[in-house]
């Protein structure tokens, strides 16, 4: 809700201005050198509120009773329940499988996914071939559409293929991106001279040992990110696992989240510790690649 | 001998002969038969690898891409002309064009299309106008930027699944935080789950809390590729930093700005967990009334609460034909803009 105080001040006109020195004009000290103002912190300090307050309060109702939950001050501090709940949750609503079966889709697919975008990006950043534009425009152009409008015959495709409730009906289908591919290729238009590929070439190496001396340490830092973003991505995927895996079958984390809010009396504090267990791995990395992952987000955006 | 297309740089002409590294072109002295014939299978095994490794390099995404991307897209539009049902899903029956004139008429199709699109605005309009602020702000020195930085992209951090489980439980009725904080300064509580806009505008927070952060930092990375000079001419001829963003900043985002109009509407169109997961009875009807369903979630209702998966896919091919409008718009939007500039 500070999100919608804090909507007005961004754009306030006065919130800039102030923090400008006067006598400066001129000087050649464009906006982005100017020290932040009182109000900007302050502006800024609302907004972080607002974004880490629900993950707190998450927390905070984990750690209480479903009684509690449904009483009239809300509860705005931690109480003691927060090992029981997490123990229900973990044990009773198969939480720890859960958290199990997203761990290896998550990591299957970002290392799947940063493989082969590289390999591609390399081939469509630094070599020759026929159809290249054509197959990179194809790669494009279907970034742009919604996941809802295969799923119907990948729903059929797994019924025939006998995977429904198995983690490989929703790690197969995700093994490649085509905003992994655009990215490397992007990144390795950059960031990898040509001719270091030809003195390679020079050298008599074959292409295979190109991709891995030349262009796997090239690509180094843009796999990192990839990954990064791919397993974020993968972990918190809902619609096809929705569709593909059933709640009671062998669930992703998102999956086993629906789960648990079914039910005429849904117990809160047990969701709540879920979907504790649920961000809590991601919010680990956060804190520990925090930096990196919002480097990630920056430069997939200039390159992107 | 054909020139090696493979590793060359992309502007330069392929080598010729000598320059191509093929080593065969290296020998001067007479070698001996032997030696000879390794060197023409090494410079045979050099053109075939330069030649076609390229495809092999592109090829396992083309195949994943093909089989679980392309295909499907396809064959979703076949299927629409279909009568499919969940219980049998590889039993088709030719059902003409009857799958979308049963949408044409189905009440519920129209307020689902309705309800994208009001959502879509009131959840992506507030979001990158955030966004934008947000990022302007971020773009001053400032101490622990980092830390700003990494709080505000926290939420990205969160699942659908999870953030609506926890907004829902906020926006309760009777014990949430919200209707509580109402109350604190004297406001009645709010029905948030079943009036229309109530529900609409809860479910677009969800939206607006999980992405603002993440376009903020899209739009600072363009923010700190606007060149200097630029704010400094603009400085020079008195503006003011209100003006200079307004005239500096936002026309140099140009671009960055259609980027995340377009990835939302696009993120708008598909919204399905929100919608799914904010209905506390547990139903795929989007609230009591329809009063916040989306085609997403519709699409979802036909195919697996009603099993149609014919109906379901003709959905999808209209949520496409949809998203090919806005695309278009948006072409001509944009270059309405670069003319005006």
């Amino acid at each position: 809700m500070s999100a919608t105080v804090s909507s007005r001040q961004p754009l306030d006109p006065a919130a800039p201005a102030r923090t400008t020195p006067r006598g400066e004009k001129g000087r050649g000290r464009a906006g982005r050198q100017l020290h932040g103002g009182k109000i900007t912190y302050a502006v800024l300090i609302l907004f972080t509120i607002g974004s880490l307050f629900p993950l707190v309060w998450t927390a905070i109702a984990a750690s209480r009773t479903n009684t509690r939950l449904a009483q009239t001050p809300p509860p705005l501090w931690f109480g003691g329940n927060l090992f029981n709940n997490l123990d229900k949750a973990w044990n009773g609503a198969n939480m720890g499988t859960a958290l199990l079966n997203t761990t290896v889709v998550a990591g299957t697919v970002a290392a799947s996914t940063v493989l082969f975008s590289t390999i591609a990006g390399f081939a469509f950043a630094k070599l020759r071939f026929r159809f290249k534009n054509i197959l990179l425009m194809l790669t494009i152009g279907t970034m742009m559409v919604p996941p809802q409008l295969s799923v119907v015959p990948l729903y059929m495709m797994v019924a025939k293929l006998e995977w429904t409730d198995q983690l490989q009906a929703v790690i197969v289908p995700t093994l490649v991106s085509a905003f992994g591919v655009f990215f490397m290729r992007q990144y390795l238009s950059q960031a990898l001279p040509t001719e270091l590929i030809e003195a390679a070439r020079m050298d008599g190496a074959s292409s295979l040992r190109i991709i891995w001396h030349v262009v796997f340490p090239a690509a180094r830092p843009a796999m990192a990110v990839l990954g990064m973003l791919t397993f974020v991505q993968s972990w918190n995927d809902f619609f096809w696992p929705f569709i593909a895996l059933t709640q009671n079958g062998n669930p992703t984390m998102q999956v086993a989240l629906t789960g648990l809010s079914r039910g005429y009396t849904p117990d809160q504090s047990l969701i709540m510790a879920g979907a504790l267990l649920g961000t809590l791995p991601l919010l680990i990395a956060f804190v520990l690649f925090g930096k990196q992952i919002v480097g990630g987000i920056m430069q997939g955006a200039v390159k992107g | 001998m054909t020139a090696p297309s493979g590793f060359t740089p992309d502007t330069a002409a392929p080598p010729a002969g000598q320059g191509g590294a093929a080593p065969r072109a290296a020998t001067a002295p007479a070698p001996d038969p032997a030696e000879q014939r390794r060197r023409d299978r090494r410079s045979r095994r050099y053109r075939w690898d330069v030649r076609w490794s390229p495809y092999a390099f592109v090829a396992p995404f083309f195949v994943f891409f093909a089989a679980f991307g392309l295909f499907p897209l396809l064959y979703t539009g076949w299927a629409s002309l279909h009568q499919v049902e969940l219980t049998s899903p590889t039993h088709m029956e030719w059902a003409g064009w009857h799958n979308y004139s049963r949408l044409w008429e189905d009440e519920f199709f129209w307020k689902a299309l309705r309800n994208t699109f009001t959502i879509g605005v009131i959840s992506t309009v507030p979001q990158l106008m955030m966004a934008l602020g947000i990022a302007h702000l971020l773009n001053y020195r400032l101490r622990a930027s980092m830390f700003f930085r990494v709080a505000i992209l926290t939420p990205y951090a969160t699942s659908v699944a999870a953030a609506t489980l926890v907004f829902a439980l906020l926006f309760g009725h009777d014990y949430g935080m919200v209707n509580w904080s109402l109350g604190l300064v004297g406001l009645d509580g709010i029905d948030w789950q079943n009036g229309t806009w109530t529900s609409q505008i809860a479910v677009s927070t969800i939206v607006i809390w999980r992405w603002t952060g993440y376009n903020a930092l899209i739009y600072l990375a363009a923010m700190q590729a606007v060149p200097n000079d630029l704010y400094e001419s603009a400085a020079l001829d008195g503006a003011s930093r209100w003006k200079q963003f307004l005239h500096v900043t936002v026309p140099s985002l140009r671009p960055t700005i259609l980027f995340t109009v377009v990835v939302s509407t696009i993120g708008a169109t598909q919204l399905f967990g929100e919608p799914l997961l904010f209905n506390t009875a547990g139903t795929a009807t989007g609230g009591a009334d329809h009063q916040y369903q989306t085609l997403g979630l519709y699409m979802y209702e036909q195919g697996w609460v009603n099993l149609h998966l014919g109906r379901a896919s003709a959905i999808a091919w209209t949520m496409f034909l949809i998203l090919l409008l806005i695309a278009a718009a948006n072409a001509l939007f944009a270059r309405r803009l670069r003319k005006s500039q």
